[in-house]
């Protein structure tokens, strides 16, 4: 969808929530206070202890930041999508569908709400606060990879979240089933994924790829070790991980679409 | 691109729609059971022509329609509108039809329908001169000045369903999809729509595909009726067509110069008895309004008559009767 | 009290027949459950124990918390605030059941519901993946029952006075949004209160959320006997009736300048 359209329907769907104002703020706030108490609980548990799966609290901080900015990005501007599953069960998707844009970005831009900004605000200013307290020797690459791991994380969460809503097309209640991979996920990756059991661990490297959200290259930024089984260059194949999520969830949310059936009148 | 003009607007070739869908079976078992919605439909449907499109209710209708505008995507068969399949090229389908579902809304509640407009415009990319020019005959069109800056959740249902109406339209489309858009209006607004799809039609040649409950509607715009029922099509024809072949039966209302007993006139029934005021009733395989009249005249004095026209909601709930 | 049965009774016969959300809440609350646990169990692989809670109490407590949170409905409701936005409410309180009595009532029959279809699903997948420290006695789980009927009536004192701000505001997600946040973290339900510094934890501890989900999860550990058990269960029941007392006085009010302003 061209940016200027898409612009133009978020302007709208801002003035419409704007109405709303008290509501909004609090509403604002909540969000806010969501990726503060995530960082809250980071910090608590290191009063209890000086490190987690070896990972110091700036470390598990980094991963944090890098996490939530990814995750934010993503929730401001495709966990719309996740809408899906009540615009279907209303049979309200139909209007979708009678647009010359694609029905993705129309939800993302129809359904958007600014007050999810509030997320990533908490992660941007830890990550402000942490970067110069790492103990990292940087060399440009290390610099760069923190702008593309945020990047990609954010695709890779929106990835997650078209994939997961697509089911939305097969299945009436799937909202929550996808919540399990997006909010759940967020939740995962602020820790160094290596503390999951082997199982888990390959199923977050190789069936959902949230492990290239930012534990992989966070890893390699910080020197941390990759666990023994995952070769050292998955520090650097997030944007392709990234890419193939995008390749993946499109497809699946195209076959989701041919199979919407509308509601009987 | 050079449409031509005798290339049929809308195209269906052997179309079926079926759903699947669950139904219990006892308590706690759950069965699937196929719904054939629209079964094996064809159909073609000329440039520039208003078509009623109708059937009792659950015949396939919006089924129908559905997947001609690309919401859904059919079973079986090939759909074509302006020679595009909608499920293919949707997008491109979707900027040269507008589509109006009575019980759904496009507009932005929360916003004024001026804002919702200029928001499709946006969307549609109508470039800025073309839209003022439609708006404004638009909202003259169909009386729109009073609430256009009104925001959509304040509109009364006729008024929202003229903004409606207006959006559907605003980028141009050749093709025009209805679904049941006057249901629920009161009179007015029922009438400016109609007005409305006239004058459209006959400004801009746009084909207009209508569904609806109110055969009051396909009397006023349409020449052409379909009229579906278990998902096929049982009769197609223009309206008066259709009347000349299902209207087998007439009434002759006559005013008589004073009270009589019912008249007795070969192949007529007297239906009906007001003073002096009777309603014969004939088949017209059985004989004509002049004979009927000419057989009353020589046993009363006659001071007034009318012959009523069979009504389209008769034959069409005839028809109904007829294929259940 | 009759009718009060009925209304619960109702609410969890209607809640059958969302077999579909039902089993992929289940799964979610489960999944959370996992991941929270194994990040617990790094925490605990530096320490043995924290604050008297060891690693499988800890663990326990996340699926315990995970099973109990649609039960005390941590992520609140609209249903009253829609109905009093509608102007519903007002036809609502001449019915000859009492206001908050009838929603209280279908509050516990959906925690009735929820309890078993997705509170116990959690709890047997943890079990299965780790080891866990069920109740050994019989009263333990009465304790526990009880606990969480307790439990259920704060949550709904909590959640019943955030959608009164319905009567103020035009939309309430924000407020019941903020609200729960709030209640969710001081309750236990991000990391166990025992994991909180001292300082943190006395303020967790003196507010009303801790009766929501903390003490019933510590309640089902075993961790309160005899004349503390008493005194957990006489907090969570001083919480439930100054929320529901308090929910009453605001709901009143409210009433009254409706009533008086004509909506
Ligand atoms: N999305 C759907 N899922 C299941 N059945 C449907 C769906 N849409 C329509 N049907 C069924 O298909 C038949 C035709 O419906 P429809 O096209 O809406 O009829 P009409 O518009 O003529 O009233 C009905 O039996 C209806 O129940
Ligand atoms: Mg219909």
């Amino acid at each position: 969808m061209p940016l200027r359209i898409y612009g133009h329907l978020v302007a709208a769907k801002t003035r419409a929530d704007f109405q709303y104002r008290t509501s909004f703020f609090l509403y604002l706030a909540s969000q806010t206070l969501i990726s503060f108490a995530d960082m809250v609980v980071v910090l608590i548990l290191f009063t209890q202890v000086s490190s987690i799966a070896s990972w110091s609290r700036s470390q598990v901080l980094f991963l944090y930041a890098l996490s939530g900015i990814g995750f934010g990005l993503a929730d401001l501007f495709i966990s719309q999508v996740g809408l899906v599953s009540r615009h279907i069960k209303a049979g309200t998707f139909d209007q979708f569908l009678l647009r010359p844009l694609g029905a993705l970005w129309q939800l993302s831009a129809l359904e958007f709400a600014p007050r999810r900004a509030g997320r990533a605000v908490q992660p941007v200013i830890v990550l402000a606060v942490i970067l110069p307290a790492l103990d990292v020797q940087w060399t440009p690459v290390k610099v760069a990879l923190v702008p593309i791991t945020v990047v990609c994380g954010a695709v890779i969460f929106g990835a997650v979240w078209v994939t997961a809503s697509s089911l939305a097309f097969y299945l009436v209640n799937s909202q929550e089933l996808a919540n399990s991979f997006t909010y759940g996920g967020s939740f995962l990756t602020q820790y160094p994924i290596d503390i999951l059991g082997p199982w888990l661990r390959r199923f977050f490297t190789f069936a959902v790829p949230l492990a290239f959200v930012c534990y992989f290259p966070a890893a390699y930024i910080v020197d941390q070790p990759l666990p023994e089984s995952i070769p050292s260059w998955f520090s650097f194949a997030a944007p392709v991980i990234a890419l193939a999520s995008v390749v993946v969830a499109r497809a699946l949310w195209r076959l989701g679409i041919r199979h919407y059936r509308s509601t009987g009148s | 691109m050079t449409a031509n003009d005798r290339d049929p607007a809308i195209e269906l070739r052997d179309v079926s729609k079926t759903f699947r869908v669950a139904h219990k079976k006892g308590r706690v078992r759950r069965g699937l059971r196929e719904v054939v919605a629209v079964d094996d439909i064809s159909l073609a449907i000329e440039r520039g022509s208003i078509v009623g499109y109708i059937g009792p209710n659950g015949a396939g209708k919006s089924t129908t329609i559905k997947m001609l505008t690309g919401i859904l995507v059919p079973s079986s068969g090939q759909v074509r509108v302006d020679r595009l399949d909608p499920s293919r090229a949707r997008l491109e389908v979707t900027r040269r039809i507008g589509v109006v579902f009575g019980q759904r809304s496009q507009l932005w509640w929360d916003l004024p329908l001026r804002d919702s407009f200029s928001l499709l415009r946006h969307v549609y990319r109508v470039p800025g001169p073309r839209h003022q020019e439609n708006l404004d005959r638009f909202v003259e069109l169909l009386d729109m000045a009073e609430f256009v800056d009104v925001p959509v959740r304040q509109l009364s249902l006729g008024q929202r369903m003229r903004g409606e109406l207006a959006a559907a339209i605003l980028h141009d489309p050749t093709i025009l999809f209805l679904d049941e858009p006057t249901i629920g209006l009161d009179v007015v607004s029922k009438e400016a729509v109609r007005r409305f799809l006239i004058e459209l039609n006959r400004e801009r040649h746009t084909t207009v595909l209508l569904t609806t409950h109110d055969l009051a509607d396909v009397e006023r715009l349409c020449e052409r009726l379909i009229i579906i029922d278990h998902g096929t099509v049982i009769e197609d024809g223009t309206v008066a067509d259709i009347k000349e072949r299902y209207g087998t039966e007439r009434t002759v209302v006559i005013d008589l110069d004073q009270p009589s007993v019912p008249l007795t006139v070969a192949g007529t029934e007297v239906v009906r008895i007001d003073g002096p005021r009777q309603w014969l009733r004939f088949r017209r395989a059985d004989t004509t309004a002049a004979a009927v009249v000419a057989a009353v005249a020589e046993q009363a004095d006659v001071r007034d008559l009318t012959v009523d026209e069979p009504e389209i909601d008769d034959i069409v709930r005839h028809i109904y009767q007829a294929s259940r | 009290m009759r009718p009060y049965w009925e209304v619960a009774r109702r609410t969890f016969h209607k809640m059958t027949t969302y077999r579909g959300a039902t089993f992929a809440g289940a799964f979610t609350n489960t999944v959370f459950g996992l991941l929270s646990a194994y990040i617990l169990l790094a925490v605990y692989a530096q320490r043995p124990s924290i604050n008297g809670y060891d690693a499988v109490d800890a663990v326990t407590f996340t699926f315990v918390v995970q099973g109990l949170l649609m039960v005390v409905s941590v992520f609140g409701d609209t249903e009253i605030a829609d109905r009093i936005k509608s102007g519903d409410v007002v036809i609502d309180l001449y019915r000859p059941i009492d206001y908050q009595g009838y929603w209280l009532a279908e509050r516990y029959g959906k925690a009735a519901f929820y309890a078993i279809f997705r509170g116990i699903p959690p709890l047997i997948v943890g079990a299965l993946v780790f080891d866990l420290r069920f109740p050994t006695s019989v009263s333990t789980w009465l304790a526990f029952l009880l606990s969480t009927a307790l439990a259920v009536a704060v949550g709904f004192g909590w959640g019943f006075l955030l959608q009164l701000t319905a009567f103020w505001i035009l939309d309430v997600r924000g407020p019941n949004q903020l609200g729960w946040v709030i209640a969710q973290f001081l309750a236990g339900m991000f990391i166990p209160l025992f994991l909180f510094p001292a300082w943190l934890m006395a303020i967790a501890r003196a507010l009303p959320f801790a009766s929501i989900l903390q003490l019933p999860a510590e309640t089902f550990l075993g961790k309160h006997e005899g004349a503390d058990l008493v005194g957990v269960l006489a907090i969570q029941a001083v919480w439930a009736i100054v929320l529901i007392g308090a929910g009453r006085l605001v709901l009143a009010r409210a009433v009254r300048r409706v009533v008086v302003q004509g909506g």
